[in-house]
């Protein structure tokens, strides 16, 4: 990311080729467009908001895209910038990212994810509900409101907690599928296995919490995993393939003892 | 007429003698009721995964794709609870005296005891499901203090606690999902309560994807929609943050409660320009290790780093010894608006104050490192390098936010910093089993008014939406479900289903049909400059006659010459923020009257002719200590309802934070 203490402002005229489609049934095409005087201080779904007020105030169809927090933290944004999921910046989702990371004249691709698993709702919406349904295979611990012991009865070693922490700050957003050749929900699904395994109130289910998580991974049409590690490239939340790697180590483990 | 429902006793015995003596459903039964719940955020996804658990069945709604996207998960710096893990003299009274005072003694004494009470039971349900709070080298949960006390007992997950919570309440819900016990429906938007008899008996969904109108019978219906801050247009709000579900049960007859306290929170990052589409908080906690500061000089164009330090002032410790940078949200806003506006703001706008982390990078961070790393003599380099890295840690994500927007290094420069829309006090109004005026009718979380009075203190709301979620409604709802166990669901092709839905498929067609020359986004943001103007850190009850007829015009306005494109049964998202923005005019105006009616300041509240000679709020509790719960009664038309507040525990007197 660019940074200097006091930025220099400027102002762009940019092409942009967005992906159009209609509905999930229809097929897509790419548009053009131009948008003007675009402020480097903006952030790129802004530009999309000036984009949009544009068209509609020509009587054309806007753009439809998710977002929500524009912070960075819902996972809701979702665009394939110039062949890469969330653009040019490293750890930075869609909304975070701003139009400094461009400069006047360039052409944009936007794109909306792909992958079988994820189908296209309309022009760069998807429907991501196979995410959800993978956590409800498994993502969870078992605990009913009002039944647990004061929150110090078990002190967690700092350094796992920091772990699962760093495996908890997934978004759920699928920027690793929309990366990945073989559109593998691994990362994903090996973040929620990390946070959970890694603390001792996740260890009771831990074999059935993996075995559970990757089955419904497998029947929602994601792709097996190569390690390619291009979706930790792209995360946004920096979700290290470590946690792929320990989901490989609780699946063999888990596979084994339920053999008996 | 309004009865809180107030158990009797005393206060410390109120939920307790509550909860013994409610009526409660049994298991058999519990599976043929069925409860709606709008929202899926930590107060709608608590109470759904808790009723599901009870055996209740239970639809849940969101208009987001997934459940987990609800605008908490971008609540940053913390969750209070009294635990007094920290020995440092917390207890639930102290939790409770500091919400009442907080709050500017605009609340109730009962709610806010409870909510003291079930915070305990928040954090072990949380570690429970696993949510990994910040630790202590021993292994130990670790706490950080926030605005407006005097202890450290705000739990936190680096600056990322409200993700962490939601993920949490996400999880169990949909565990819930998984076995059945709750139905989820993503991008849906309630768009109608239907009340069959004087209750609330379901609602009128529209399926975000296809346009359809769907219809939903629930023996009770739950909104947990969230705060109404969008009415500002620039807020920190998520941009589908919306009034609409709770406008709706407005319109059926349910009172708004204290329309007009609003939360203006002072760490944001300030307004660029007009492209502007939303405010980014930094949190409340960067105050910890902040200290907020202004150059003594007037229009001062040097850079921070230049200003020496006898140059500074550090306003905040300067008006308020005793909290420093640590008083309330709305005492720093106004403190901070107030040098702006006298000269002394910063940055090209000169909208703005420094908020600077170097003292306690070297001093308290730095320091602390070196001396545990053994380094004797440390140079300052050394020891801003050995504090970026604990700040790192404390706040990380917060700092690299700060320099995606802004392109600063706030390791570097000092963030700069200004006042911004945040949060709403007000909200539907609940008594306290948090059932609003229409039986059947709750509301939890910021949509509704209760605990927080004219100011809610910073880690207050997680608080409150969980405590609603897992620990109060489950309880509540019983009392009154017990006595509907032999209403048998009624069917949505009964009249009352039957005309709800046509009054919403009649509005959205009116929307469609009128076919202007004029965006939604462009009246939103005329609407949010009445608001912020007129109705924002400082209000008159001129600016107030004047925003409430403008407000009226612009209302005219939107219903002639709005343009939205495309189609009623496709993804539209200019149709869905048109109903959106639409209640938010309505609600604007409300606002106002409120404010216009209120006659005193006080939290954030300021009505710039009742304050005391220093600039600070002057309460008047002879003539509005009471809630203020307006009824619709036609267009432009609002009837005020009065609830009394009784203080019995805490005595009332000016805030002072000096
Ligand atoms: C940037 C930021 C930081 C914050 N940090 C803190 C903090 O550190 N500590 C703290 O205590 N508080 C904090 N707050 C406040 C706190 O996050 C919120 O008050 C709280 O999370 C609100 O929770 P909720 O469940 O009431 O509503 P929300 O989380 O807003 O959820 C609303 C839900 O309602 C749904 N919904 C709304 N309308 C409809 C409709 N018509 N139909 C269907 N569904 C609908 C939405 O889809 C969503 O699921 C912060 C707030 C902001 C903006
Ligand atoms: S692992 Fe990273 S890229 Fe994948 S969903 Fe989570 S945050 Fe997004
Ligand atoms: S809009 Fe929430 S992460 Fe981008």
């Amino acid at each position: 990311m660019e940074s200097r203490s006091y930025m220099e402002h400027y102002s762009m005229n940019l092409t942009l080729k967005v992906w159009k489609q209609k509905n999930a049934d229809s097929r897509g095409n790419f548009e053009t467009y131009q948008v003007k005087d675009i402020s480097s201080e903006m952030s790129f779904l802004e530009m999309f908001d000036v984009l949009n007020e544009q068209l509609i105030r020509e009587g054309k169809e806007p753009i439809a895209f998710d977002h929500d927090c524009r912070e960075g933290i819902c996972g809701m944004c979702s665009m394939y910038i110039n062949g890469r999921p969330h653009g040019p910046w490293h750890g930075t989702t869609t909304c975070q990212l701003h139009m400094r990371a461009f400069k006047d004249g360039d052409t944009i691709v936007v794109e909306p994810w792909r992958a079988n698993a994820f189908p296209v709702l309309k022009d760069l919406v998807v429907d991501r509900a196979a995410f959800d349904r993978i956590i409800q295979a498994g993502g969870y611990i078992s605990v009913n409101t009002g039944v647990s012991v004061d929150g110090n009865t078990i002190p967690i070693e700092r350094e796992n907690s920091e772990k699962a922490f760093a495996a908890a700050a997934c978004i759920g957003c699928g920027a690793c599928v929309a990366a990945c050749k073989n559109s593998s929900a691994m990362l994903f699904v090996a973040a929620k296995v990390s946070h959970l395994a890694l603390l001792p109130q996740g260890d009771v289910e831990r074999k059935t919490r993996v075995l559970g998580m990757v089955a419904q991974m497998d029947k929602e049409g994601f792709g097996s995993c190569t390690f390619t590690q291009a979706c930790e490239a792209v995360c946004p939340k920096e979700i290290s393939v470590m946690n792929i790697s320990r989901l490989n180590k609780e699946y063999l483990l888990a596979g084994l003892s339920s053999e008996k | 007429m309004l009865d809180s429902k107030i158990p009797a006793g005393s206060l410390e015995k109120k939920w307790t003698d509550y909860k013994g003596h409610c009526k409660l459903v049994n298991p058999a039964n519990k599976r043929k009721l069925e409860i709606i719940v709008v929202g899926t955020g930590l107060a709608g996804a608590s109470a759904a995964a808790s009723l599901g658990e009870l055996g209740y069945k239970v639809k849940a709604f969101c208009f987001q794709d997934s459940p987990r996207r609800a605008h908490s998960i971008a609540a940053q710096g913390g969750i209070n609870a009294a635990k007094n893990y920290q020995n440092d003299g917390d207890s639930v009274y102290r939790l409770f005296y500091d919400t009442i005072k907080g709050g500017d003694y605009r609340s109730r004494e009962a709610n806010v005891h409870r909510l003291a009470e079930v915070s305990v039971n928040i954090i072990d349900q949380c570690v429970a499901q696993g949510v990994p709070f910040a630790r202590e080298y021993g292994g130990l949960l670790n706490n950080r203090s926030f605005g407006g006390t005097q202890v450290k007992r705000t739990f936190y997950a680096a600056g990322q606690t409200g993700q962490q919570l939601l993920i949490g309440a996400y999880q169990a819900l949909e565990r819930q999902v998984a076995l059945g016990n709750v139905k989820m429906y993503s991008r849906h938007e309630m768009l109608e309560v239907v009340v069959i008899d004087g209750k609330a008996r379901g609602i009128i969904a529209r399926d975000l994807i296809n346009g359809n109108l769907e219809r939903h019978f629930g023996h009770a219906v739950l909104l947990c929609t969230g705060g109404y801050g969008n009415v500002f247009y620039l807020s920190t709000n998520a941009m589908g943050c919306n009034v609409t579900a709770a406008w709706k049960a407005h319109k059926n007859g349910a009172y708004f409660a204290n329309p007009c306290f609003t939360q203006i929170h002072p760490t944001c990052i300030p307004v660029t320009g007009d492209h502007q589409s939303k405010l980014t908080l930094m949190s409340e906690s960067l105050r910890n290790d902040g200290r907020i500061w202004v150059p003594k000089k007037q229009n001062d164009t040097r850079k921070a780093n230049d200003i020496p330090e006898e140059e500074r002032d550090y306003f905040l410790e300067r008006r308020y010894p005793a909290f420093g940078n640590l008083v309330p949200r709305d005492v720093a806003s106004r403190a901070a608006k107030e040098r702006c506006d006298a000269g002394y703001g910063v940055g090209t706008t000169r909208q703005a104050v420094f908020l600077d982390f170097r003292f306690n990078l070297i001093n308290k961070y730095g320091r602390a490192e070196a001396s545990k790393q053994g380094i004797a003599d440390p140079d300052e380099g050394t020891l801003i390098a050995l504090g970026k890295e604990v700040v790192k840690e404390e706040y990380g994500n917060l700092f690299d936010m700060y320099e995606k927007i802004t392109g600063e290094n706030p390791y570097e420069v000092p963030m700069r910093i200004y006042p911004a829309v945040h949060y709403t006090m007000g909200g539907l109004w609940v008594d306290y089993e948090l059932m609003t005026n229409i039986p059947g009718l709750y509301s939890l979380g910021e949509a509704n008014f209760s605990d927080h009075g004219a100011n809610r203190l910073g880690a207050s709301a997680l608080m409150q939406g969980l405590a609603d979620g897992y620990f109060v409604i489950p309880y509540t709802i019983g009392n009154y479900l017990a006595d509907e166990i032999a209403v048998k669901p009624i069917l949505t092709s009964h009249e009352a289903f039957e005309t709800a839905e046509k009054k919403v498929n009649e509005r959205i067609s009116t929307l469609m049909n009128i076919k202007g020359s004029q965006t939604v986004e462009s009246f939103h943001k005329r609407l949010g400059k009445i608001m912020w103007e007129k109705c924002g850190m400082a209000r008159n009850a001129q600016g107030l006659q004047e925003a409430i007829k403008e407000i009226q015009q612009l209302k005219k306005e939107f219903w002639s010459d709005l343009r939205i494109p495309g189609g009623t049964n496709e993804i539209n998202p200019e149709l869905d923020k048109a109903g959106r923005v639409a209640d938010f005019i309505e609600l604007g105006e409300l606002m106002c009257i409120d404010a216009l009616q209120r006659n005193e300041s006080c939290g954030g509240h300021f009505r710039e002719e009742y304050q005391t000679p220093d600039g600070e709020a002057q309460r008047r509790d002879d003539q509005f200590m009471y809630v203020s719960a307006w009824e619709l009664k036609g267009e432009h038309q609002w009837e005020l309802h009065k609830e009394e507040l009784k203080y019995e525990e805490v005595k009332p007197t000016q805030r002072s934070y000096k």
